[in-house]
């Protein structure tokens, strides 16, 4: 089972990816959708999920909202921006051109 | 995130803390409703400081950063193109200086409330109506026994407060021959503890220093004059000072920094308002009522203040229908005038003074003047700035193709305006600080040294600050998003289309001349109208004139006066001398009505003043018809009159030989014959038409005949020396010589006391043709740069003009045919916000119209001459050009 810190370098893609797909998540939803999405593979911890996401927050990529929530209790909710979708789509092709050279290399190796 | 958002994070570093600490909490508890044990639940979240640290590092360190690689890379920039940054600094400097300068006085002496509690419950009372002269009119002059009346009338609602005018007296704290002057305010006792002032040593007046007329001699002095009189020594309560003839004690010191109500004079001496001589004299109107309703009742009834006016103005209503009874020979209508006069309560939380009412108006022109000259400061700046940009085009290009986000560039190119602004706002600072005394000591009239406390505090400092942070985003902004919106395609291809770029700064000329013409164009007609004032014939000579105020110990009779005078005669350098009750053109009126031949007077007011024989010849007024004054003649019995006076009394046909009578209160009537007609003179103003004036010997008998003695005279000595102060210190000493009750108190120049009455209009002409050079200065400065920009950027295209065969002329056309465009139209909209503006300050003209060709001339031609001077050196460069050099290089 890949150790969290696997995910270092994937975790602005995987964050992005759920954003663009749910809009307005706050953290806690964020990473159990990492978690249910990748069946249990992938888990985010609370001390990288949360620097990661003021860090995309501070670039522009995303952006956060206190919402009063049914409960009366606050969250911080988060969404994507427009410079956020940009990045999405140069960190998908990296992604893709990354793996994709790992498999060539698996392969021919 | 939005730069402000980063701000508000920056300095509000707690609620950041508290905010990331939220964001965790609510996130366990998310976990915990989802199922998760708590325990488990906050062990998996870890260290929360950390986190915290963590993500508050990467909010705020970030942000940090970048802004101070911004400030270095702005910093490196200015000094890039010091000479543009220092003239751009420069001419901001001088800008906000004069607008802090400005700020400061107008602050100092119209805004500011005084330094007392609830000032801003004050009101001053005034009453407001139609003058002798048939002119509305307001006074806030009251009689004391008028005040008491009122004071007791509102008692319950409010309390009055009496405070004489604040005047320069003589005094000793030795012997007489050391006598000193100080600022002298007669004011009620109950006025300290009314203003909450308390003392800083021994005690201040309470309501028990105000019960008798005369019975009271102490006096608390401002702590600003027992610190430079007595460098602050403690052992000053108890000693003695005589002022006319009466021993003060001093009981105390007003705690600082109290220095009186009137703004523009700084009392040093306070007494009781029961020594002022006039205390008991019901037509004796010597001081300012101020007003401050009891707490709770204006706030409990909005009413009240119009209420409590009432009550106040029947209680005067009252008061002055008692003593019109003993006005005899005085009209019915203006009887009717006097009483119909309106009480006015008006909000005096800065204090009351004549220098406010004197200078609102032209301080507040001079406001305008500075803020238009800023506007044009700042305009250059930004075209400056946005010449830079379009250098900085493809740098800018860069940094967005590269991911530099449109906020960070617009954060840069701030920081570089801040720059500028911060540098400026220091040397306009220290401009400020010496600019804003200097100005103080030009509204000063030489003989009067009014002074103004000018505390730089943060009131200055604040608007100090939010000045250069204004003006970093008027020149700062437009620029910044310009160069945040780049494209970065067409940037690196080659440039934008040029013209976008110098349309903004064409537009920019265009304010910045019509501003400049309007700066101009009020420039000229104040020097103009100071110009005809100062100019303008006062029907007397002052040349080498001195003025002698002249004062005795004891009432001393005509012969020793007359003896004063005839000793300063033998002196060396002195040509003529003679007496008067007061100086032409002095603070001094005295006006009385005229009938002729018993007749009821006709409402015109006759000015007096009482002279000795010789008075025409050394004041160099002509006899047009009769004689002089001879010894023998005396008040009531002869009187000289002026031109005016034969018009306005005698249909202006001769009246030597012919008598008037005047009527004084209480019914007495006195007969004059009229010995001589002399010219007309300037009495009290050199606005207004000529009076009718009618001249008195200064020799004058009671009811039984006997001459009456005089305390106070005037002694006009006319020198011989084309610097006649130079003799002031052998007339001071000569004057005691003859008995040692005489002394001099003080001498001045007839031209100083001219000259005090164009002070406003000097004041008003000297700044404002300051502020026009520095307009044209600037506007030349910015019209240089664009046209220097402009040659810059088209040397290429003049290059291949110039081979193909384009003439110079034509050249020299090409280059400035847009700006001078702009210039005209500039200067056109500068002629329309001139003539809409001087409507506002016509009445501050003399003898000068807005329309006059001349005026709209003159700053016209100005204009079209500093811009030629401007656009001189863009020309010749762009004349120079070589296109074989030119067309290699690219």
């Amino acid at each position: 089972m890949p150790k969290p810190d696997s995910l270092q370098g994937s975790l602005d893609l995987l964050v992005l990816k759920i954003l663009s797909r749910r809009a307005r998540l706050h953290g806690y939803a964020i990473m159990s959708a990492i978690q249910n999405m990748s069946r249990e593979v992938l888990r985010v911890e609370e001390g990288s999920l949360y620097p990661a996401l003021h860090r995309m927050e501070e670039a522009g990529w995303i952006r956060a909202e206190w919402v009063t929530k049914d409960s009366g209790k606050r969250a911080r909710m988060y969404e994507l921006t427009a410079a956020g979708k940009k990045q999405l789509g140069a960190e998908e092709s990296r992604w893709q051109a990354v793996t994709s050279a790992i498999n060539r290399v698996l392969r021919e190796a | 995130m939005p730069l402000w958002s980063r701000l508000a994070n920056f300095l509000r570093g707690d609620h950041l803390n508290r905010e990331i600490d939220e964001e965790f909490q609510s996130h366990i508890e998310e976990a915990i409703e989802q199922g998760r044990d708590p325990a488990e639940a906050r062990k998996a979240f870890g260290s929360a400081l950390r986190h915290r640290e963590e993500s508050r590092d990467i909010r705020l360190v970030a942000w940090l950063e970048s802004l101070r690689a911004d400030a270095v890379f702005g910093w490196r920039q200015l000094n890039k193109t010091r000479v543009t940054s220092l003239a751009a600094i420069l001419s901001l400097a001088l800008a906000i200086g004069a607008c802090t300068s400005a700020f400061r006085l107008i602050d100092a002496l119209l805004l500011r409330p005084l330094p007392v509690a609830n000032a801003e419950r004050l009101y001053d009372l005034s009453r407001q109506g139609i003058g002798p002269d048939n002119k509305p009119q307001t006074f806030d002059g009251w009689a004391y026994p008028d005040f008491q009346l009122m004071r007791a009338a509102v008692a319950n609602q409010a309390e009055l407060i009496a405070v004489s005018y604040a005047e320069p007296v003589d005094l000793t704290y030795k012997s007489d021959e050391e006598m000193e002057k100080a600022y002298l305010q007669y004011v009620s006792g109950w006025m300290f503890p009314t203003l909450g002032i308390r003392p800083a040593l021994g005690r201040v007046f309470t309501e028990n220093d105000d019960l008798k007329p005369g019975g009271h001699p102490y006096a608390v002095l401002s702590h600003d004059y027992w610190t430079h009189r007595f460098g602050q020594d403690p052992g000053v309560i108890g000693r003695t000072f005589r002022l006319g003839n009466t021993i003060y004690e001093i009981a105390g010191v007003a705690e600082a920094p109290f220095t009186g109500t009137e703004p523009g004079t700084i009392v040093d001496i306070f007494v009781p308002i029961m020594m002022h001589p006039g205390v008991t004299r019901k037509d004796w109107t010597w001081h300012r009522t101020l007003f401050m309703p009891k707490p709770g009742v204006l706030e409990n009834d909005r009413t009240a203040l119009e209420s409590i006016r009432q009550k106040l103005q029947a209680t005067f209503r009252a008061f002055e229908e008692e003593r019109a009874k003993g006005f005899l020979g005085m009209r019915k209508e203006d009887i009717d005038h006097f009483l119909n006069q309106t009480l006015l309560l008006e909000p005096a939380a800065t204090g009351v003074s004549a220098l406010q009412s004197e200078t609102r108006r032209p301080l507040a022109i001079l406001g305008v003047l500075v803020a238009l000259v800023l506007l044009i400061a700042c305009a250059n700046v930004a075209n400056l700035m946005t010449a830079q940009a379009s250098a900085r085009a493809r740098e800018m290009a860069v940094r967005v193709s590269i991911g530099g986000g449109r906020w960070r560039l617009v954060q840069l190119v701030l920081l570089q305006s801040a720059w500028l602004a911060l540098l400026a706002a220091v040397l306009g600072g220290l401009f400020a600080w010496w600019s804003g005394p200097f100005v103080v000591s030009m509204i000063n009239p030489p003989d009067n040294p009014a002074r103004l406390l000018l505390p730089a505090d943060w009131r200055v400092l604040s608007f100090g600050l939010a000045l250069a942070l204004g003006v970093t985003l008027l020149f700062g902004l437009a620029p910044a998003l310009r160069a945040s919106s780049v494209n970065p395609v067409s940037a690196l291809k080659g440039g934008e289309d040029p013209h976008s770029r110098r349309r903004l700064m064409h537009a920019l000329i265009a304010v910045q001349v019509s501003f400049c013409f309007l700066v101009l164009f009020v420039a000229g007609l104040f020097v103009t109208t100071f110009k005809r004032l100062s100019n303008q014939p006062t029907g007397f000579s002052v040349d080498r004139l001195l003025v002698l105020d002249t004062v005795a110990k004891q009432p001393q009779s005509l012969e020793f006066w007359e003896q004063v005078a005839e000793r300063l005669r033998s002196v060396q350098g002195v040509e003529k001398v003679a007496l008067a009750d007061e100086p032409l053109l002095g603070a001094g009126s005295w006006n009385n009505f005229i009938s002729v031949n018993g007749a009821p007077p006709n409402g015109i007011l006759s000015y007096m003043r009482a002279v000795s024989p010789g008075w025409l010849e050394t004041m160099k007024i002509p006899l047009i018809d009769g004689r002089d004054f001879l010894p023998s003649d005396a008040h009531p019995g002869s009187a000289l009159v002026n031109e005016t006076f034969a018009k306005v009394y005698f249909d202006g046909l001769d009246p030597v030989g012919k008598t008037f009578d005047l009527s004084f209160d209480e019914g007495v009537r006195l007969r004059y014959q009229i010995v001589g007609l002399v010219g007309d003179v300037r009495y009290k103003s050199l606005r207004e038409p000529i009076l009718p004036q009618l001249y008195v010997p200064f020799h004058s008998v009671d009811a039984t005949g006997a001459t009456v003695k005089k305390t106070n005279g005037t002694l006009l000595v006319r020198t011989s020396l084309s610097s006649p102060l130079a003799l002031a210190s052998t007339l001071r000493q000569e004057v005691p010589q003859v008995r040692s009750e005489f002394r001099v108190s003080r001498i001045r120049r007839q031209l100083e006391i001219n000259q005090s009455h164009t002070v406003r209009e000097r004041l008003l002409a000297t700044l404002a043709l300051f502020f026009a050079i520095v307009a044209l200065l600037l506007a030349g400065v910015g019209l240089y740069g664009v046209l220097h920009y402009s040659v810059l950027q088209r040397r290429r295209e003049i290059g291949i003009r110039i081979a193909v065969g384009a003439q110079a002329g034509g050249i020299a056309r090409l280059v400035t045919r847009d700006v001078f465009s702009m210039v005209l139209f500039g200067a056109a909209a500068g002629v329309g916000l001139g003539m809409v503006s001087v409507r506002f300050i016509e009445s501050l003209f003399y003898q000068v119209k807005a329309t006059d060709l001349q005026m709209l001339a003159l700053p016209a031609l100005t204009i079209l001459a500093g811009a030629l001077l401007a656009a001189l050196p863009a020309v010749i460069r762009a004349v120079r050009i070589d296109p074989v050099t030119m067309l290699r290089a690219e």
